[in-house]
């Protein structure tokens, strides 16, 4: 694990707590009731309190309230019942206001906890601090002209919540596992779509070096950090650059850096060297956020089945592994999907042909489960005609891609295509016996110990009846006729 | 009777406000507004005054009281997640400068 950097002076421990800012899945934006779908034509998703026209003035979304407020739950978080928006005073092209508003001394949830996932099967618990809400800004577009940068102001309002964590931790790995586990949270909760190449969910990494078990260092701020790959990459190279500076006798200054994807480097983000006087107070034009006790526990009660619960129940109920669980869980449908195979089968066999069959070739195509040409009630019909000999395993799998190519049912494929296993032991014997005096040499080999020409009577038999005849019966009968 | 809590941090101690032209410079700054060392100089004493007649309240004993953020005892009024507004691409542009393509058109602001 690369947790630990080693510098000329000795080693050195990488800390990382993470910014993620998720935009909460809602039809209409945190203040107005402006669309705030992606993608749409610029600005004709503006309103003109979005446009902070002179006398507009914001309205509360409950759906997102509520939405903060079951992230809130599912990240093990205390909810607080009063909560207070403020002014964050910054000036960007982007950001009509003048000001963000934002949550900062009172934030809508408060301290929680989430487990990721690290290599090896261990578990890792990791503070949460806060997860508060606030206005997204707009989106500046600085390649289209050479002098000017363009401004779409859709984006602008739209509910973000910011989620922030304790520097609990530890090198790149962990921070993509606690990135990777948080959005798949948020996926489950049906509160943030966690794309984050639409931008709808966007990491900043606070990076800092110190000797093992020693004081905090300085950290840096790294933005534009879009992909969990990027992360990674950002936090190695960061964590370099401040090992090297502080062993080449320099200090770190607190400031906010900008990861170049292209250089595959971070960089000094000069403007922001002013910026972080917000000088934060009360939004005049919004009382406090108050909420009531029962309306939380009845949120409460809504929560889905977290992915952490469901891997747990599946290790159990299901007696499959850490690794296959945490697979099948990684997506809620993915883990939909094998629940209905196994009800009322063996569990083993579903998740064998759900994760290495069905995800194998939809990976290959990069399909998605939900474009899946074969159902849950057809897999399993297949399953169900393996365990009841009507096929063998090995043509179960030519089934299969049949089915994946046609959508047919498999009791269908098998009808059609005349694969019903030969389970009848005298015609299989017929065939045993023709090819038995059709090969006297190698029979007489075998008979000798050439033990591994069993296959080959095996193969022969197989091809003879078209890979129809059950496996286990040709076995015994060619055991009991080579002796 | 809604809870009504602080957002303000907690108080320094109590120092008669000086204000000197380096604070003016700053404030001016965070603004965005171009001063001359002339005007800044004449700031100075003006924001100073202000900060002394705001300092008065500092002689009244709040321990134990809280803020009030509205005299009206009113709740937060919350709208439902319905799609209401929007659609105004040409009046959201009208009063920009410089526009095109249904993007606002400003400096380059990017390093």
């Amino acid at each position: 694990m690369a947790q630990i950097i080693k510098g000329r002076t000795g080693e050195w421990e990488i800390v990382i707590g993470m910014e993620v800012h998720a935009q909460v899945t809602a039809n209409t934006k945190l203040f107005s009731g402006a669309s705030a779908v992606f993608g749409a034509e610029p600005n004709s998703q503006v309103s003109m309190v979005d446009a902070a026209m002179p006398g507009m003035l914001p309205t509360l979304n409950a759906y997102c309230v509520e939405q903060a407020v079951r992230t809130g739950l599912g990240l093990n978080a205390e909810i607080h019942a009063t909560s207070v928006f403020e002014r964050k005073n910054y000036f960007y092209p982007d950001l009509p206001q003048g000001y963000q508003i934002s949550q900062y001394l009172h934030p809508i949830v408060g301290k929680g906890k989430i487990e990721i996932d690290l290599p090896q099967g261990d578990v890792k618990e990791i503070g949460i601090t806060r997860l508060h809400l606030e206005q997204d800004a707009g989106k500046s577009l600085h390649d289209q002209h050479p002098t000017k940068s363009f401004v779409d102001l859709n984006r602008s309002g739209c509910a973000l919540m910011e989620i922030v964590s304790e520097p609990d931790l530890r090198g790149a790995e962990e921070a993509a596992a606690y990135l990777s586990k948080l959005r798949m949270i948020l996926r489950y909760l049906g509160t943030c779509d966690g794309n984050m190449e639409e931008g709808s969910m966007r990491a900043d990494v606070n990076v800092s070096v110190r000797k093992p078990g020693g004081a905090l260092g300085t950290r840096c701020e790294i933005k534009n950090v879009n992909s969990v790959k990027a992360v990674q990459m950002a936090i190695d190279y960061e964590s370099r650059r401040q090992v090297d500076i502080i062993e080449d006798g320099g200090t770190i200054h607190q400031e906010t850096r900008l990861w170049d994807p292209t250089k595959g480097e971070t960089r000094s983000m000069r403007s922001k060297e002013d910026a972080h006087d917000y000088r934060y107070f009360p939004d005049p034009d919004l009382l406090p956020l108050v909420l009531d006790n029962a309306w939380i526990a009845s949120i409460k009660q809504t929560l889905p089945e977290l992915p952490d619960q469901k891997k747990h129940r599946f290790m159990q109920d299901y007696g499959l592994g850490a690794y296959d669980s945490g697979v099948l869980i990684a997506e809620r449908i993915r883990a939909d999907f094998f629940e209905s195979v196994a009800k009322g089968r063996d569990a083993k066999m579903a998740a064998n042909w759900v994760l290495n069959e069905l995800l194998g070739v939809l990976n290959k195509d990069g399909k998605n489960l939900d474009q899946s040409p074969i159902t849950a009630a057809q897999l399993g019909g297949l399953i169900d005609l393996i365990v009841d000999n009507t096929i063998s395993g090995k043509i179960a799998k030519d089934v299969f891609a049949d089915m994946y190519a046609t959508s047919k049912d498999a009791a269908k494929i098998v009808d059609e295509k005349g694969l019903k296993q030969v389970t009848d032991i005298g015609a299989i014997e017929k065939t045993v016996d023709q090819v038995i005096a059709a090969n006297p040499d190698n029979v007489a080999a075998y008979r000798g110990g050439k033990d591994k020409l069993f296959g080959f009577f095996v193969g022969q038999v197989m091809k003879e009846t078209g890979g129809k005849a059950n496996p286990e019966i040709v076995n015994q009968l060619l055991k009991d006729k080579l002796k | 009777m809604t809870t009504i809590i602080s957002c303000i941090p907690p108080a320094l101690p109590s120092t008669l406000p000086v204000m000197d032209t380096k604070t003016v410079k700053k404030v001016a700054s965070l603004a965005r507004l171009s001063m001359t060392d002339q005007e800044l100089e004449s700031y100075r004493p003006k924001l100073e005054n202000i900060l002394k007649f705001v300092e008065q309240l500092s002689e009244v004993n709040t321990d134990g009281v809280e803020p009030l953020s509205n005299v009206v005892d009113i709740a937060l009024t919350l709208r439902t997640d319905t799609l209401t507004d929007g659609d105004l691409q040409q009046k959201i542009l009208a009063n920009a400068p410089e526009s095109t393509e249904g993007f606002f058109v400003v400096p380059k602001v990017v390093e």
